[in-house]
């Protein structure tokens, strides 16, 4: 700690209250809670196409080839364009720039007791670059023969020619907005990992670090590593598509398997860059609520360091299909097992720091408890598909979609109505009314499990993922299929109509919600010991560390918590 | 813009500005890694590949590998020359280190444009398509580098953020050393 206390106050003075122009403080500010805020607000508007989408072909499957209401007619490209922006949408334009770009540039600063990011001006930049992958993405909707419609891993050689996919420029700009979000996150995550590295509040140790810091640098770490390979994918992809190379083209000496090596090196443990944040708040929330420490601080931490360094060796059970080597499988389904060791074991970590503790059912808890819950159902219903042998039957069928929706669903949607509702009035100052959102987290959760049960038995009945309209098969389908398949459509319709309440609530809250106190959960990490919103440079003075995050209910003291910052 | 506070301190004892340049290279060696793993498979799985680098103008390249490395000679030098406070020394031992990559390139233009004219062009077969994107990738880095180079010895020659001109030189011996890497297996190896 090589600065002294005097020093840093007045750094703090030099560059902070003047006051800006409108345009400088909503669109070109350099302040990480404002660059939180954008992320956020970009992620939400996406998330609610991708939702638009996800509407548009539920109600194909369940009503075929009657006009959707605000859509119209879907034809099979419609189909396919959907479904693939869908989930590329949900993944990179949803999960990434709300769970670790939104929280991790809200919270890394506050909670490690410091005043902005180590580089603001390149997070402003990654923001920038982020809105332009976002812009180009849509702009891909509108070129000649339409949006791309290869599936989110756009598989070649159906998204290598132009012949195969019907659309000569979608499948570029949808390329080139994936490698410009990359772009944007590798700008972010090397500033997170920088801050948390070095930026830490005097007296803050490697074990002060609260969870949600941890779990968001080992997700920036692991993004930067694995989604290298995928980057040189894409140039050659994209030289493929628009140049003339062969590289996956077998025809011509490539190969297409190697792009679903490349992409799935990057794709498994992206699945852990957005699981790790959303277990992070988890356990921030856990703790808080039932007034207890994390059960075995370094245990989590150890075991998601092994989950990280795991997860870069199970790609390839995406591809038991695709005609690799069968030994080359079997060492796959291993590894592919082995990872839900340490996953099973946060869980009952999880619900060991639950055990005794006095719990209190406030929304925030309450969605944390349903992530644990409903991403317990996606993990076991994992190991159907890590064993090769039953996965070559469950292959892209809807047993795949609803076991990854009982992973990313958790993951995206609960974990981030558990972080909003959580930091809600630390971001900006109010409290959420607590009613309206208890009535949306039963509806939500209850409507999640009526969509996605119902695909696991349509999905080991043998339901394609890729099938539009089972009128052209009805060889393939059952009555009490298509059932299935209205039952599930209606219980998103009713999910949906509910998440209005949500947004009504956040909007209105926002600017006339019930004024929040510094501290309104008693929590003991740093971000609640500033003010509510933090003001420009946050902290004053910024915060020493005297303690660990997680002392709930020490013996000996009047108070059930105790702040990281207090000296006594 | 003032800096943050954060920006100056360094809980970890590496100073802010390198360890980031650290991150930097370990995303960047990914992304290398990943193309030259897949030329690797591709041509081990395709030996006559061989007969197509034997095309490549191997001088040339051994030459080009000479300029890269001594163009790293001179960014140490400039890093030295920096610690001791020497900005203007540090700034005219950077532009010697920019003078390599022009030359570099240099070099590199006469040799593709041979190669295109000689038929070798990216779409003539997988060799060529790696060969290009590989080096062009690499000649993109080469290009970058220089001109953050020229950034920063301007600021280096007024005294400002000497501390740069190490950070810059991490940078170059990265691209040094992915040189390192393309060489043997785009020209030697035959």
């Amino acid at each position: 700690m090589a600065e002294t206390h005097g020093h840093e106050a007045h750094g703090h003075d030099a560059h902070g209250h003047h006051e800006e122009g409108w345009f400088v403080k909503y669109f070109w500010s350099t302040d990480h809670k404002m660059i939180a805020k954008q992320y956020l607000l970009t992620g939400m508007l996406l998330g609610a196409v991708g939702a638009y989408f996800a509407y548009v072909f539920r109600m194909q499957l369940a009503f075929p080839n009657k006009p959707v209401p605000g859509y119209g007619l879907v034809t099979g490209a419609d189909y396919n364009a959907l479904v693939t922006n869908h989930g590329a949408i949900m993944i990179f334009w949803v999960a990434m720039p709300v769970l670790i770009a939104a929280f991790g540039n809200f919270l890394i600063p506050l909670m490690v007791g410091c005043d902005d990011m180590v580089f603001p001006r390149l997070n402003r930049l990654s923001y920038q670059i982020f809105l332009v992958s976002a812009l180009v993405l849509a702009a891909s909707f509108f070129v000649q023969g339409g949006a791309f419609g290869g599936a989110w891993t756009s598989y070649p050689p159906l998204s290598a020619k132009a012949e195969y996919s019907l659309t000569d420029l979608g499948p570029t700009l949808w390329l080139a907005a994936v490698a410009l979000e990359f772009v944007a996150f590798l700008l972010g995550g090397i500033n997170f990992v920088t801050t948390a590295m070095n930026s830490r509040a005097p007296g803050m140790k490697a074990f002060d670090i609260p969870m949600a810091v941890w779990m968001i640098v080992i997700a920036s770490i692991l993004f930067m590593c694995s989604v290298g390979p995928l980057v040189a994918g894409a140039v050659m992809l994209m030289f493929d598509q628009q140049v003339g190379t062969g590289f996956f083209d077998p025809d011509r000496g490539g190969d297409p398997v190697l792009w679903q090596h490349l992409f799935w090196f990057f794709g498994h443990p992206e699945v852990y860059v957005v699981l790790l944040p959303a277990l992070g708040f988890v356990a921030e929330i856990i703790t808080t609520f039932s007034r207890k420490r994390l059960f075995a601080y370094r245990t989590v931490l150890y075991t998601t360091i092994g989950t990280g360094v795991l997860s870069f060796f199970v790609w390839a059970h995406h591809q038991f299909i695709a005609g690799i080597d069968p030994r080359m499988a079997n060492v796959f389904s291993v590894t592919t097992v082995l990872i839900s060791i340490p996953i099973a074991e946060m869980t009952f970590v999880y619900i060991a720091t639950l055990f005794g503790g006095s719990i209190s059912f406030r929304v925030p808890m309450l969605w944390a408890l349903a992530f644990i819950a409903e991403f317990l159902m996606g993990g076991v219903t994992g190991i159907f598909l890590g064993a090769s042998g039953a996965d070559i039957y469950f292959h892209d069928t809807y047993f795949v979609v609803a076991h990854f929706h009982y992973t990313f669903f958790p993951i995206a949607i609960i974990g981030t109505f558990a972080g909003l509702t959580y930091w809600f009035p630390k971001m900006f100052g109010r409290h959420m009314n607590e009613t309206v959102n208890k009535v949306h987290f039963w509806i939500t959760i209850t409507c999640f499990n009526g969509i996605f049960l119902p695909l696991f038995v349509l999905g080991a009945a043998g339901d394609h993922r890729r099938i539009f309209d089972y009128g052209n098969f009805p060889e393939l389908s059952q009555p009490w299929m298509q059932d299935l398949r209205v039952f599930a459509t209606v219980s998103l319709l009713i999910m949906l109509a509910v998440q209005p309440l949500f947004l009504a609530n956040f909007f209105y809250s926002m600017f006339k919600g019930r004024k929040a106190e510094a501290n309104p959960w008693k929590a003991n990490t740093l971000e609640w010991q500033c003010p509510s919103p933090p003001p420009h440079g946050n902290f004053s003075p910024l915060p020493e560390v005297y303690r660990g995050p997680y002392e709930y209910s020490a013996e000996g003291r009047a108070d059930d918590f105790w702040p990281q910052n207090s000296p006594t | 813009m003032v800096r943050p506070i954060a920006t100056t301190r360094s809980a970890s004892g590496v100073p802010t500005g390198r360890l980031a340049v650290w991150w930097v290279l370990a995303s960047e060696i990914v992304i290398f890694g990943g193309l030259l793993g897949s030329y690797l498979l591709h041509r081990l799985g395709h030996p006559e590949w061989a007969t197509y680098a034997s095309h490549t103008n191997t001088w040339a390249g051994a030459f080009n590998t000479f300029v890269l490395l001594t163009s790293s000679l001179s960014a140490v030098l400039a890093h030295q020359a920096a610690e001791q406070g020497n900005g203007k020394k540090a700034a005219n031992l950077l532009l010697a280190t920019c003078g390599g990559a022009l030359i570099f390139l240099i070099v590199k233009s006469f040799e593709w444009t041979a190669e295109i004219q000689h038929g070798y062009t990216i779409t003539a077969n997988g060799f060529w398509s790696f060969y290009y994107i590989a080096a062009g990738l690499h000649g993109l880095h080469v290009i970058a580098g220089a001109i953050i180079m020229l950034i920063v010895a301007a600021d280096a020659r007024k005294g400002k953020d000497l501390q740069r001109v190490e950070l810059i030189g991490i940078y170059w011996h990265f691209v040094d050393l992915v040189w390192i890497f393309l060489f043997p297996l785009l020209y030697i190896a035959k």
